[in-house]
């Protein structure tokens, strides 16, 4: 004990730092964390609220507004003529209803394919299989939306390999048109379907299921009172993608939705064709409502925290 | 390690700080809505490149088809590079110019007028334009391309709306606009119509024909009973109707699979078909047409004037406003033109009688373009949102 304390003191092995001044302030942040915070959050906040906040904002506030039917130019009086023509509108009370009944088949499609095919991943799979399955369904997502839209305009065309391939069984391909324009959404939102319900599958403990089956349940049973209400949440994180991303969609109807229109159709002729952006932000309120509803219908399941 | 990601931190920071300063400056300097100004009075130095906002196949540099190709000449003459951008709708080309950003604009009668109006659009100094004298004078000061004497542009060519068919599937062939409207039903989900209020017109055309009691007179002046008369065989023709195109080359996919069989267009789009020798046929009905006469105009707030109008003249010279609208299919703007063209007969270029039966596309307003002043005609806005209904 004393010979350590009388040992001479050891060289030091490391020189202290030289005080740059990006060391003193950082010194100084490490001892003002509240300051360090705000200086970190403040520019990603800032460009939320501007990009994303603020836009929307002006979105809004761009209802208000008219056209001058003759140039073009936005007339920035208040009225609320954009409002009501929307909300009277029977072309717009048509459209809508088109475009909420083309998402909710679509959710309903995509839930009823994704779902077998999560469980099958989640549960049944190999860990080989279960990684070859993850990238065959990250595969397409590789591929442009567009590239994909207009693939399927040739395969539902009248000449189209669906034709080909149905024309031996007396059918027919759907043609142009609405049942085309879910068949393609639902192909192109199930990757983002399948991801969500497959993770919530994979959080099931399998102790639950074989504690489901030493209890005397059979597969259906131990499918709907045990793996079906762990994974709602899931599931509804799933339509959440599926409804809200087909809700906003206009590009794959107009590619294969022939003469039909949805509610982005709407808004893209309103913007681009007819230049009435007024009516264009009008119509744009009407699957941001909606979609709202949704989420403010699903917070109530815990599904948000799944996302 | 701490150093380097505290670095990107402060890097990333300045970025988005940097990015937002822009998107705002982006925010304010929107929206060319100045007064127009002077006709400019001389000519100085090319700026090196313009910016030309044109309808498909106006501005080709051989990228479509090595053999068509009238922009390396220009460049190569003048030194100005050319960027181009084509619309699908003469909305479009109005919506597109209020961005600023472009120097030079080929509009159709549907959307100079309102150019104008906007002040999107500069008058244009005739004098500057040496190949201008060459141009049919039955094409000069129009109402479409002039305001109180003062031109606004150079004129380009001039066609009509076709009809176009599969001749496999459509028999016998068609001579009227009928097969599309009140025949549509024999070929009901094959019919494609353009996708653009102005197509309200081409029914008017129909009914000028063939509902004579309508006292239709000019299918861009319709009054309330005139325009919902139209408006409901729209609706009638919607039942049998494929798909609405704006995009030329969605409708040539869909004659070339056969899920258009009948349905308007223009000359360019069947050469197209004929050269992938798609069995399509189209021709000029016998009630007659909608058509375009365009017209090459100078924005207002050009960055590039000199090198503007360098492409003005340039444009309407006689060999290259042969190729150009040979290639697009329409008439050219000049008698010398028909010089580098042999096909001038089946356009009836120079022929003013002709070129007075093809409905050009005027913008409809209140104060009815046929004369009346006894009836108040159904505006633009109207017709945009009559079509939104017709669509459903």
């Amino acid at each position: 004990m004393t010979d350590t304390m009388s040992a001479p003191p050891p060289a030091r092995a490391v020189a202290a730092p030289r005080r740059t001044p990006a060391r003193r302030a950082s010194a100084w942040l490490s001892a003002h964390p509240r300051f360090r915070l705000a200086f970190l959050l403040t520019a990603p906040l800032f460009w939320l609220g501007v990009v994303y906040i603020v836009a929307l904002v002006l979105l809004l506030v761009t209802a208000f507004w008219t056209v001058d039917s003759f140039t073009g130019e936005i007339v920035t009086e208040w009225t609320l003529d954009n409002i009501v023509t929307v909300l009277t509108g029977a072309l717009y009370q048509t459209v809508t209803l088109r475009t909420v009944g083309v998402a909710l088949l679509v959710t309903i499609i995509d839930v009823a394919v994704a779902l077998p095919i999560a469980f099958y991943m989640a549960k049944v799979a190999s860990p080989r299989a279960q990684r070859f399955l993850v990238i065959a369904i990250l595969m397409p997502l590789w591929a442009s939306y567009l590239v994909k839209a207009y693939a399927w305009r040739s395969v539902l065309s009248q000449e189209g390999i669906l034709e080909w391939i149905l024309a031996p069984f007396g059918l027919h391909t759907p043609g142009y048109g609405l049942t085309a324009t879910v068949i393609t959404l639902s192909y192109l939102w199930l990757p983002y379907v399948i991801l969500p319900i497959y993770a919530g599958l994979e959080r099931v403990p399998d102790s639950l299921l074989e504690a489901s089956a030493d209890l005397g349940g059979k597969s259906w049973r131990t499918l709907g009172s045990v793996v079906l209400p762990l994974a709602f949440p899931a599931i509804i994180a799933g339509t959440i993608f599926a409804f809200s991303l087909s809700l906003g969609d206009y590009i794959t109807v107009n590619i294969v939705g022939g003469a039909s229109q949805m509610l982005g159709n709407l808004v893209y002729t309103n913007v681009g064709a007819a230049n009435n952006l007024p009516l264009a932000a009008a119509i744009a309120l009407i699957p941001i409502v909606i979609i709202f509803g949704y989420l403010a219908l699903v917070r109530r399941t815990g599904a948000l925290n799944n996302l | 390690m701490m150093r380097t990601s505290r670095g990107a931190r402060i890097a990333a920071t300045a970025l988005a700080v940097g990015s937002i300063a822009v998107l705002a400056g982006c925010g304010t300097s929107s929206g060319g809505g100045a007064a127009p100004s002077e006709a400019a009075e001389e000519l100085g130095d090319y700026e090196g490149q313009v910016s030309i906002l044109a309808w498909p196949g106006y501005v080709e540099d051989g990228s479509n088809d090595p053999a068509v190709d009238w922009v390396t000449g220009f460049e190569d003459e003048t030194g100005c590079e050319v960027t181009s951008k084509s619309y699908g709708t003469s909305d479009e080309a109005v919506n597109l110019m209020k961005t600023g950003d472009y120097d030079v604009l080929a509009a159709s009668g549907d959307a100079t007028l309102r150019l104008i109006a906007a002040g999107d659009v500069a008058p244009v100094n005739t004098d500057l334009i040496p190949s201008y004298a060459g141009v049919y004078d039955f094409l000069k000061e129009k109402d479409w391309n002039s305001v109180d004497g003062q031109s606004y542009g150079v004129p380009h060519g001039y066609g009509a709306n076709l009809l176009l068919y599969n001749t496999e599937v459509v028999s016998p062939a068609p001579t009227s606009w009928d097969v599309v409207f009140d025949g549509a039903s024999a070929y009901s989900g094959k019919i494609t119509a353009y996708d653009s209020p102005i197509y309200i017109a081409d029914a008017a055309v129909y009914l000028m024909a063939h509902q004579p009691d309508l006292g239709i007179e000019n299918p861009y002046a319709l009054d309330e009973d005139q325009f919902q008369a139209a408006v409901d065989l729209l609706k009638e023709q919607r039942q049998h109707v494929g798909e609405y195109w704006s995009d030329y080359l969605k409708e040539i996919q869909a004659f070339e699979t056969g899920d258009s069989v009948a349905g308007t267009t223009w000359q360019v789009i069947q050469n197209s078909l004929a050269a992938e020798s798609a069995p399509t046929e189209a021709v000029l009905p016998e009630e007659g047409a909608t058509g375009w006469s365009d017209t090459w105009m100078i924005a207002s707030a050009a960055k590039n004037p000199n090198c503007a109008y360098a492409w003005l003249d340039w444009i309407a010279s006689p060999e290259v406003n042969a190729q150009a609208t040979a290639y697009f299919g329409e008439a050219p703007s000049s008698q010398d033109a028909c010089d580098y063209r042999e096909d001038c007969e089946a356009y009836h270029a120079g022929d003013a009688d002709y070129a007075s039966q093809i409905w050009y596309w005027t913008t409809p307003i209140a104060e009815c373009v046929d004369g009346r002043t006894d009836v108040e005609c159904v505006d633009y806005a109207d017709w945009t949102a009559a079509w939104a209904e017709i669509k459903g």
